[in-house]
């Protein structure tokens, strides 16, 4: 076996020729130690960087880019793909539609992708179609929104919806704790969607530690601007005196700002959710009652793309010891303040 | 155009369109137009007790003018669109549109190149879609002979699809302040505010339209009897494609007061307002079979509406709680009504 820990050019192109053809086709059942070991030569596995490998195709299928995390997203996907000259991307339309997207996954099955990216529009609803996959040994990224089992990913890699209502709420408690009596109102997203009760636990959880807060309104919007801009209205109305708001998304969040500029109220600081530009626009200016975003981040789909990638070339995660790629990542939800904004900007999604 | 007996029962002798408050004058043709009044009556009463409970529940921040100015203001959009679709069912069609309409009447009114000419570049790019997608629904439908149903379907998919396409998926902001002052408190004509001064004004030569003028007489006759009105001498085709255009006229206005309410275009917008409209046209009591409509209780079915969702607000009730009590409501207001209808009569 060559010297994979070398990180010279060489060493790795020859390492990962020489590991790939029998690892990849059971790069699913790589949990065998054995094969492991085999593959390592018993030292950290190949890292992953930009010299080109054994090419990969990467199947892609998420859900209907019908607003702008989602469109930032595919944006992610893509561009991430085009960097590596190693990695085909075979992405189909985006649907919201279980049934169809189910298909669309199984299209991509027939052609025999090296790997599966999957953002499914409705996890449970997706977790057949990821064990199909895996069956026939096509290793699955599973993006954001969780499959019911683990038996249909191989790698997990999303967001932490518990973690941004925790960290926006540390953040306005960090704000108001010399406040007495101090009111926070909560507009947040879809209330049909699972994360939108974990990002309202996760606020309510932060909030506990601050006996002085009190959350006096919650009302959900839509993710729409159309209705971030109607419901905040309303909250305006309803909360004549506040200390602060917090907002799920800022796509929403658009309206949300609208509405507190048609209403002329300065008198309470917000935080934004997901971290889109036009929101960390706001928070550098400093000029509107915007503060701060909570990030929910894009580019976790441009991370999707690099562990297909590693998995289908066999490789690990560099600075890590870890022989494989992790079965599950969450991204932290950083706090996008004007001190640390300019570092978030170009994550910034439109 | 002379075709009154038989449309005549369907008018509305109550007071005229924006001040739904005024009481009804006295009924000229009664018993029939005592009815209507009946009806309008008793979705004054449903609104009663709803700023009732309102007035109870919250008192301070119910009764207060910014929220009048705000349920108004959030009543102006959907309302306009109501309007346009009293219309079309009272003639006895639908349009399933209205809400994508508004959706690409937004985003294209928005986009970059439009936004160069400013505040008319925007006004008439909205005016021109909503207008451009209301005469391919007419055409489909008075001379391609499509169902109604369908055709506008299918026009909720192409312009939802569209209005994808223009925008990315991307939110449109507008950058033209002259549009963005409008919604601003700075912009309130004596206390109210532009959008619903349109509103009002819509309303307005909705109702005269529909009561006192010919096209208003055909759209009766054409929805109570079409072969009747085309035996009449109305030109049946021709009324159906003015009819569409109408509707699709309201959603480019709508989509216009979106703008300026929310500052940006999205290809989310007038998310699901055909339901509303509808709903709030059948609450008002315009027929779904057509023959019937009434300008004035559509805007009180869309008044009841927008009050049942500031009060819902205003009290912190759960979207779940919310949507519950809303169909609950949407029931008992029409259950009410033909109870009061059958006490007077109707058949």
């Amino acid at each position: 076996m060559p010297e994979p820990t070398v990180p010279s050019r060489r060493g790795i192109l020859f390492g990962t020729a020489a590991v790939s053809a029998g690892a990849l086709l059971t790069a699913c059942t790589s949990n065998d130690p054995k094969e492991a070991k085999d593959a390592a030569d018993d030292r950290a596995a190949p890292v992953a960087d930009d010299t080109p490998g054994r090419p990969v195709t990467i199947g892609f299928a998420g859900p209907q880019a019908d607003h702008g995390w989602l469109n930032a997203i595919n944006d992610n996907a893509r561009s991430r793909a085009k960097k590596y000259s190693d990695v085909t991307l075979e992405i189909t339309e985006g649907s919201n539609d279980t049934a169809a997207q189910i298909g669309q996954v199984q299209t991509l099955i027939n052609k025999k992708v090296d790997v599966l990216v999957v953002l499914p529009a409705d996890g449970k609803a997706l977790t057949q179609v990821g064990l199909q996959a895996m069956r026939a040994g096509i290793p699955v990224v599973n993006l954001d929104r969780i499959f019911a089992s683990p038996q249909a990913y191989r790698c997990w890699i999303g967001g932490d919806n518990y973690g941004m209502g925790l960290n926006a709420g540390r953040y306005i408690g960090e704000r108001l704790k010399d406040t007495p009596d101090a009111k926070v109102v909560e507009l947040a997203g879809v209330d049909s969607l699972e994360l939108t009760r974990q990002r309202t636990q996760g606020f309510d959880d932060a909030l506990k530690n601050y006996p002085n807060i009190t959350k006096v309104a919650r009302q959900a919007a839509d993710f729409t601007v159309e209705s971030g801009q109607a419901k905040t209205a309303q909250l305006l109305q309803a909360e004549s005196d506040f200390h602060a708001l917090w907002n799920h998304d800022d796509d929403q969040g658009v309206g949300a700002l609208r509405a507190i500029a048609q209403a002329g109220r300065k008198d309470f600081l917000m935080v934004g959710g997901a971290g889109a530009r036009s929101a960390m626009d706001a928070i550098k200016a400093d000029d509107s009652v915007l503060k701060a975003t909570v990030l929910y981040p894009p580019t976790m789909a441009a991370s999707a793309i690099d562990i297909a990638r590693a998995l289908a070339q066999d490789k690990g995660i560099g600075g890590l010891s870890e022989q494989e790629i992790p079965a599950s990542i969450t991204l932290y939800s950083a706090v996008v303040t004007k001190d640390n904004v300019d570092r978030y900007l170009p994550t910034g999604f439109r | 155009m002379t075709q009154p007996a038989s449309v005549d029962p369907a008018r509305t002798p109550a007071a005229p369109g924006p001040a739904p408050g005024a009481a009804p004058g006295g009924p000229s043709r009664a018993p029939r137009g005592f009815r209507a009044d009946v009806r309008t009556l008793s979705l004054l009463g449903v609104l009663a007790v709803l700023i009732a409970v309102g007035g109870i529940t919250e008192p301070d921040a119910f009764l207060d003018t910014g929220n009048l100015q705000l349920v108004l203001t959030q009543a102006s959009i959907i309302g306009v669109v109501t309007v346009g679709m009293t219309f079309v069912i009272t003639s006895g069609g639908i349009d399933l549109s209205v809400g994508a309409i508004v959706a690409l009447a937004s985003v294209w009114a928005t986009t970059v190149a439009t936004q160069e000419y400013g505040f008319t570049g925007i006004l008439f790019t909205a005016v021109a879609v909503g207008l451009g997608c209301g005469l391919v629904n007419g055409v489909l439908i008075a001379y391609g002979g499509l169902v109604p149903f369908i055709a506008t379907l299918a026009m909720l998919a192409s312009a939802r699809g569209l209005a994808l396409q223009i925008t990315d998926g991307r939110t449109q902001m507008v950058t033209v302040d002259s549009v963005l002052e409008l919604g601003v408190k700075d912009s309130y004509v004596l206390g109210v505010p532009p959008l619903v001064l349109v509103f009002a004004a819509v309303v307005a030569i909705g109702w005269l339209l529909l009561n006192r003028t010919t096209f208003g007489r055909r759209t009766l006759a054409v929805g109570g009897n079409a072969e009747a009105a085309r035996l009449a001498g109305i030109d049946i085709r021709r009324h159906r494609l003015l009819l569409y255009l109408l509707s699709g006229l309201c959603c480019g206005i709508a989509a216009f007061l979106l703008v300026v309410l929310s500052g940006s275009g999205q290809n989310t917008n007038g998310n699901l307002y055909e339901l509303d409209a509808i709903a709030a046209a059948i609450i008002g009591g315009t027929l779904l079979s057509g023959g019937r409509g009434t300008v004035t209780g559509s805007v009180l079915g869309v008044l009841i509406f927008t009050t049942i969702t500031n009060i819902f607000a205003l009290n912190n009730l759960e979207s779940a709680v919310q949507q519950i009590a809303k169909g609950a409501i949407i029931v008992a207001a029409v259950l009410v009504q033909h109870r009061t209808l059958r006490g007077g009569g109707d058949t």
